[in-house]
């Protein structure tokens, strides 16, 4: 980048992670989307590590993502970290009770782990077990609570003493500013603030119009002064998926204009020809996503960008050196 | 009230078959509420498997009783009499109307001919909706009277999550977010600052995590002699003095389990 950077004081970061450096230099933090495979296909994993190495300051493991079995959230974040891209473990509510949480925490942060996103999960519904019992046990609110007790207080859940210390986690939670009602969402940020978030990604935004609306709540509320508010884009690869995002998934709105906009980049392309489309498709979804990144800099408050390119990591790179965020800060 | 509903037929046809005379026993309470296992159902379904029976070329004798409380001993005890009659009973009471009848008579089998569902409430004819999962944890001062254990498919007790959409939950858009209900009533019940507090973890101790639960609710009816033949003398109370403590439980706090 070039520019003189000021370094945080060690003593003063929470987890030391990479990510939590970037947010505390105060420089735009960029983090990506590392979907683990259904599989155990190692070869794929070190390729999309290679996708996002050096592109993103950290990577999202996610945790069995629409309740589809894949390889396991923990596992794939240590493969990263050996890999040298430092993860972002995706720890959801469904699948574990809290003595396997805080097991898994303690036993991903001594493997070097040291950024988490907490949530609550997909339904077990939308996935490939749908008779699975889900777990739930605690919530994702009571997830960032007792994350962070184990690493400020050395406690676990049970207020017993973790000896030696507790896992040195940065705190992450999501947020979904367009979900009902809308009119509480700023406060369900505030508390996961509260409960002892340090970051935060938030659900897929194309609207960045209606997202800014949002963002002044926060700032006027000063959650942004305690919270590192990452907003989340991801390139679209064609309408027909703009339409399903838009119709489908609660939360995303991905407004007329940029529907048309992915209709009209493949109106003229014969219908035969299917790989023309889709590249021309997928060309249009990373120019979108560039300008959607480029405008979410632009909103006050907004610390950083969470870019979710799903199955299909190798369109980081583009997106990243596009928005004329390279090269990522060293620090 | 407990909501239930009748298994398939081929369903019943395959736990009774070979059986050639059966008692059905209906019951007069919750199950007659919702149209499931009364005296009307359980005539019907008794006709409705004899006649299967002779379609298969089987002869089956569905006899009909109706108690008023399967869950109740007392209710069920007058079916003592003629019981060696039959070759299986098949209860048409919830769970626990099957339970009180196998458990009272360990010598025939007892067949559920419904599935138990819930605790619910009647929303409109013929729609019946769960309320309660019987925690043992009432978290309903905390929600405005609107249980999230029980409407939210993931058991939130911080929420909504990003499932909401205007106001109907993603798991099915039939059904409205529990939690979009919490907040929209939240400034009429002055509940705002409370739903701004994080509900701590649960305690599912009281819950089925817990195992069996047992509770005396009332300690002046409570007679242990007439619940279990053991422990007659001093009524089943003994005093307990302190016992010191043994070498294994010393052994236990010593390594911090207890």
């Amino acid at each position: 980048m070039g520019q003189a950077l000021e370094k945080p004081c060690v003593e003063e970061l929470k987890s030391g992670s990479n990510l939590e450096r970037v947010l505390a230099s105060g420089q735009f933090a960029v983090t990506g989307e590392l979907g683990p495979p259904r599989s155990m296909n190692l070869e794929l994993i070190n390729r999309k590590i290679g996708y996002l190495k050096g592109f993103v300051d950290a990577a999202n493991l996610t945790d069995n993502q629409t309740g589809i079995v894949r390889l396991s959230s923990i596992a794939t974040s240590i493969l990263c970290h050996q890999g040298g891209l430092e993860p972002v473990m995706q720890m959801t509510c469904r699948d574990r009770n809290r003595l396997a949480m805080q097991s898994d925490l303690l036993g991903a942060n001594i493997h070097g782990v040291k950024n988490l996103l907490c949530l609550s999960g997909d339904h077990q519904s939308f996935g490939d077990h749908p008779g699975t019992k889900n777990v739930y046990d605690i919530d994702s609110m009571q997830l960032i609570r007792m994350v962070s007790e184990m690493r400020d207080k050395n406690q676990f859940q049970n207020g017993v003493e973790i000896k030696g210390g507790g896992p040195k986690m940065f705190i992450g939670a999501a947020a979904s500013p367009f979900s009902s009602p809308v009119e509480m969402r700023p406060l369900r940020l505030a508390k996961k603030v509260l409960a002892g978030a340090d970051f935060i990604q938030t659900q897929m935004i194309f609207d960045m119009e209606k997202f800014k609306i949002y963002m002044r709540r926060i700032v006027d509320m000063g959650l942004h002064e305690k919270v590192s508010v990452l907003a989340g884009v991801g390139p679209l690869k064609s309408a027909p998926m703009a339409r399903f995002l838009h119709e489908k998934i609660p939360g995303i709105e991905v407004p007329s204009h940029l529907i048309e906009r992915m209709e009209n980049a493949v109106k003229d392309i014969d219908k035969e020809d299917k790989e023309a489309r889709k590249t021309a498709g997928q060309a249009e979804g990373v120019k979108i996503c560039i300008e959607q990144i480029q405008k979410a800099k632009e909103i006050e408050g907004v610390a950083g960008v969470h870019i979710m390119a799903i199955e299909w990591e190798a369109a980081i790179e583009g997106i990243v050196k596009g928005a004329g965020l390279l090269p990522r800060p060293v620090l | 009230m407990i909501v239930a509903e009748q298994k398939d037929l081929p369903d019943l046809k395959r736990m009774l078959k070979g059986k050639k005379k059966v008692l059905a026993v209906g019951c007069g309470t919750c199950v007659s509420v919702c149209f499931a296992g009364g005296q009307t159902e359980t005539s019907g379904l008794a006709a409705e498997l004899s006649t299967a029976a002779s379609v298969d070329g089987e002869s089956l004798d569905v006899e009909v009783k109706t108690v008023q409380r399967q869950c109740v001993q007392e209710f069920i005890e007058p079916l003592s009499d003629d019981l060696k009659d039959y070759d299986a009973i098949l209860s048409l009471g919830c769970g626990v109307g099957v339970q009180t009848l196998a458990q009272r008579y360990p010598d025939t089998r007892v067949f559920p001919g419904l599935d138990t569902q819930f605790m619910g409430q009647p929303v409109e004819p013929g729609v019946w909706e769960e309320r309660c999962v019987g925690c043992g944890n009432c978290v309903l001062e905390y929600t405005g009277g609107l249980c999230p254990i029980t409407r939210c498919p993931k058991q939130l007790f911080n929420g909504p999550c990003g499932g909401s959409e205007g106001g109907m939950c993603e798991v099915d858009l039939s059904m409205p977010c529990v939690w979009s209900n919490i907040w929209g009533n939240a400034e009429n019940l002055d509940l705002t600052d409370t739903l701004m507090e994080i509900r701590p973890p649960q305690d599912w101790s009281t819950s089925r995590s817990g195992g069996l639960r047992r509770t005396v609710v009332r300690d002046d009816l409570h007679q242990p002699s007439a619940v279990s033949t053991k422990d007659t003398e001093a009524g089943g109370l003994v005093e307990e003095t302190p016992k010191p403590e043994s070498p294994e439980d010393a052994f236990l706090r010593e390594i911090g389990i207890i």
